[in-house]
């Protein structure tokens, strides 16, 4: 798996030359081809990739060619490291049928979502022959939120559960997530709205994650604004956690 | 026995083995192996342990369990030495028989020994069935004449002595250079040159080294790997320390699955035994060659077969594939150089530093050499494991080895390469049965599985059967292939179920095209295959269903019916008390009809008419 492209960038590495549709590049070795190609604005489409997370190669629609060597290769460029000489093209005929067939096999798993129907469109899936999956939930098995609990959150909430077509995201064992603090995280990644974090009064809800949790009001303005299980996280967990006096304000009135 | 410190002293255990062993007269060795164990061959073991003591002639009979012999059908398989006489399909109550006729007054049982289906000749030697005559059994062919729970039987064979022989008088380099001229190909099924492998992973900097044997062998039907690991482990083990040597690796695993017990014992009995005598472990028959082997449990999934997934499962992570632009040759467990082969591939190492290169180029065609084991099973008289030299035509293995379609059915199709692999029709039965031949023609070698069909399996509800295997068992992460296979699966379905459209071929041609194209692992990448092969060569099938609302094998439930042939019924009334369905309408006496809409095509008044009076029509 490729680390996270922001932990790269940070290290002292190596810088390459690379080629993306007969262009020359530099780049960081180790850095993923998408990464490259999106800090120089050429675009390939992508759903499971996130700058600050780990790369899983689920979604496939970042596939290019790359050609290493006298190899000529069909791959996901966001698994891709950037390496000497490597040349890359994104937009062949092949890529974009491949681009079209996986974005028909997508679209039925998350038929009402914006940002998938978008593009959709895009990538010229205008008249879908497979029908919506009869009793979806808009989840497209990406794995971002997965990878930002893991990752970026540390929380460790959730995880894929079962193999093929009965590939799930669940809580362990299929119970509350215990681990789940309630940050939302996993909300802000998903990119199919499929995660709904809800506030009612003083509760807070993940249903997907079958989660929970009581929230704290702020005592300026009485708003409800953190769950009591990400202060309890934070303290515990962060490096320099903040002073506890600090959870007594929500963000606007800090 | 103590460690053995040099290979002078393995050979003197070997001569007092061989010493011990000449004393006895007869040696009976009956099959322990999965097949034959399912026809309760533990019971007549026992029983003639009994008999053996009951004649007070321990002494003199050895009685040996042995591993697989391959004829699975035929089981419980006996063999007796010298002689070599085969008796097949022995009970409990022949037991007394054979010790007082065969063993005590050299009379061949004529009832127990194997009669061909088709001639009706008997064959007193095993290695004169048909089954066996034409195979080169370089690899399996142990398994009858060891107890795999005794590593003095191995010894007895000659065990160890390539080990020694790698340890005492050649460098490692040597030892890779001999397995490339051999051109010893991955029998797991990519078929990638194993010396090649081996190269990189010795040539990787890093000083920690690691090997590994795949025995996960997720395959439905396939258990030729089983076979050896149950029948000979240590032939296993001796080309796993051979090849750690050559690699410079202090350490292996074999990663079996859960479901393979008997696999699970012999093989940590052998790694006790072998390291009790030294053959294992610390400084291995006193040259300071270290090398440990440790088993790993495995779930037992179809994918953990692939490389980067099983090292994953090694780590103790969930074993789904990871992206590998390093291979696991160079970074693999830990991220340290890891060598995989499969359980077959490691078998022929000992066999390749014994014999000799020559003597094995000798075998198998061009780019293929040595042999390779088949699990040989479907529509087809003799099933159970063949062992051929690579280049064997199929033709030869389904008519000659495996005596041709039973009940004079018309051959259809042969399925190679496990679950991904493709069907092959008539026209391609001369085809060469290697690595090469069989990916042009739009199938694979995979680890060894055959599958014969006649004209009574329908293509379009093989090719269904196989994906609903794969969607199931793909790892899920790539869309391409979670969602591909279940795609193809469901087209297929509509099609068996008349309800396939014209343009199905084309969208299955094209969720086919872009599964093997833009999946990460080999299992996305072969999967369809099923599909690719049927739609190339019995596309006249899929037509069938889709245009005409026919199956023309007669197999798929929603495009048949059931009738009677009012001229044959005699109105016995036999189907009409069987039929679960209560379809049969009529009085007893008279001719009797079915009501196609309560009929479910289940089949049972098919097989109960004595008359021939039920027709399938499509
Ligand atoms: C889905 C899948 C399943 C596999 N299962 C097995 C297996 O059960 N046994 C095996 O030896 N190789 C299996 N392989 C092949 C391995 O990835 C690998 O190529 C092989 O073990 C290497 O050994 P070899 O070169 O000796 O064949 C599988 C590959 C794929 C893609
Ligand atoms: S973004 Fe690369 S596979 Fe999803």
């Amino acid at each position: 798996m490729l680390p996270a492209n922001n932990n790269i960038k940070d290290m002292r590495v190596k810088m390459i030359t690379l080629w993306i549709n007969d262009k020359q590049y530099q780049a960081a070795e180790g850095q993923s081809v998408l990464q490259v190609a999106l800090d120089n604005g050429i675009e390939i489409p992508h759903l499971c990739y996130h700058e600050s997370l780990s790369s899983q190669g689920s979604c496939r629609l970042c596939l290019v060619e790359v050609t290493k060597g006298s190899k000529t290769i069909m791959t996901t460029s966001c698994t891709y490291p950037a390496m000497e000489g490597i040349k890359v093209q994104t937009d062949t005929l092949e890529i974009k049928k491949a681009r079209r067939l996986v974005m028909e096999l997508l679209l039925p798993l998350a038929p009402d979502a914006p940002k998938i129907k978008a593009l959709a469109s895009e990538l010229g899936v205008t008249e879908p022959r497979l029908g919506p999956e009869p009793e979806n939930d808009n989840c497209i098995k990406c794995g971002l939120c997965v990878r930002a609990c893991d990752e970026l959150v540390g929380a460790h909430a959730i995880t894929f559960a079962g193999r093929g077509v009965a590939r799930t995201v669940e809580p362990p064992y299929d119970e509350e997530a215990e681990n789940c603090i309630g940050c939302g995280t996993c909300v802000q990644v998903c990119p199919t709205e499929c995660i709904v974090m809800e506030d009612q009064g003083m509760e807070r809800r993940i249903d997907k994650w079958k989660r929970t949790l009581k929230l704290k009001a702020c005592k300026n303005c009485g708003r409800p604004f953190i769950t009591f299980a990400e202060i309890d996280f934070m303290q515990t967990k962060a490096k320099n956690p903040p002073p506890e006096e600090w959870f007594d304000y929500c963000p606007d009135c800090r | 026995m103590h460690r053995l410190t040099s290979v002078e002293e393995l050979e003197k255990v070997r001569e007092k083995i061989l010493k011990e062993k000449s004393t006895i007269k007869t040696c009976i060795t009956i099959c322990l192996g999965t097949g034959c164990h399912a026809y309760d061959s533990q019971t007549v073991y026992e029983t003639l342990q009994n008999e053996i003591a009951a004649h007070n002639l321990e002494e003199e009979i050895e009685l040996k369990p042995t591993g697989c012999h391959g004829f699975c059908e035929q089981g419980p398989i006996i063999v007796l030495y010298p002689g070599e006489i085969c008796y097949c399909r022995v009970k409990p109550e022949n037991v007394k028989d054979i010790i007082e006729m065969t063993v005590l007054e050299n009379k061949i049982i004529e009832d127990l020994l194997y009669e061909d289906p088709v001639s009706g000749n008997k064959f007193e030697k095993e290695s004169e069935i048909p089954f066996y005559k034409d195979q080169n059994r370089l690899i399996l062919g142990k398994n009858s004449s060891i107890n795999p729970q005794n590593i003095n039987d191995y010894l007895a064979e000659g065990g160890y002595r390539s080990l020694a022989k790698v340890l005492t008088g050649m460098a490692p380099e040597q030892v890779i250079d001999k397995i490339k001229k051999a051109n010893l190909r991955g029998r797991g099924g990519g078929g990638f040159p194993a010396g090649v492998k081996w190269e990189t992973t010795r040539n990787a900097p890093e000083k920690k080294k690691y090997v590994i044997v795949n025995a996960d062998e997720g395959d439905p039907g396939a258990y030729m790997d089983r076979s050896l690991l149950e029948g000979n482990p240590h032939l296993i083990l001796e080309g796993l320390a051979i090849g750690a040597y050559a690699i410079g690796a202090d350490e292996g695993f074999v990663y079996v699955r859960q479901e393979y017990p008997l696999a699970l014992e012999n093989l940590s009995t052998a790694i006790g035994q072998a390291e009790k005598l030294g053959l294992l472990g610390e400084n291995i028959l006193g040259t300071g060659f270290n090398f440990k082997v440790k088993i790993k449990r495995g779930a037992g999934a179809f994918v953990s077969g692939e490389s980067s997934a099983l090292v994953s499962a090694i780590e103790g992570k969930v074993g789904e594939p990871r992206p590998k632009h390093i291979n696991t040759a160079v970074s693999g467990i830990y991220g340290k150089p890891s060598n995989l082969n499969n359980v077959e591939t490691w078998a022929n190492v000992p066999v390749i530093i014994e014999k000799g290169v020559d003597w094995y180029s000798g075998i198998g065609n061009e780019n293929n050499k040595g042999t390779k084991i088949f699990s040989l099973v479907g529509k087809i008289n003799n099933t159970g494991l063949v062992e051929v030299p690579m280049g064997t035509p199929l033709r030869k293995i389904i008519y000659e080895l495996g005596g041709g379609i039973p009940g004079g059915k018309k051959f259809k199709a042969v399925q190679t390469g496990g679950p991904s692999g493709g069907c092959l029709p008539e026209s391609h039965l001369d085809a060469p049965v290697d690595f090469d031949h069989l990916k042009d023609l739009g199938s694979m070698m995979g680890s060894g599985g055959m599958i014969v069909m006649d004209e009574d399996n329908c293509m379009v509800d093989v090719a269904k059967y196989f994906m609903h295997f794969l969607k199931d068992e793909s790892c899920g992460k790539c869309v391409s292939c979670r969602e591909g296979t279940k795609k193809m699966y469901e087209i297929l379905e509509a099609i068996t179920e008349g309800k396939g459209k014209e343009e199905d071929l084309l969208l299955l041609e094209e969720i086919a095209w872009v599964t093997t194209n833009a999946s990460l692992c080999a299992l996305g990448g072969t999967a369809a295959n099923p599909v690719l092969s049927t739609l190339k060569y019995f596309r006249d099938e899929y037509e069938a269903h889709i245009k005409e609302k026919r199956c023309p094998a007669k197999v798929c439930k929603a495009l048949i019916t059931y009738v009677i042939d009012q001229e044959k019924c005699t109105g016995c009334g036999l189907c009409q008390t069987l039929c679960p369905e209560k379809a049969i309408e009529g009085e007893k006496e008279a001719p009797m009809t079915i009501d196609a809409q309560k009929c479910s095509r289940c089949g049972i008044c098919l097989e109960a008419c004595r008359f021939e009076a039920i027709n399938v029509t499509s």
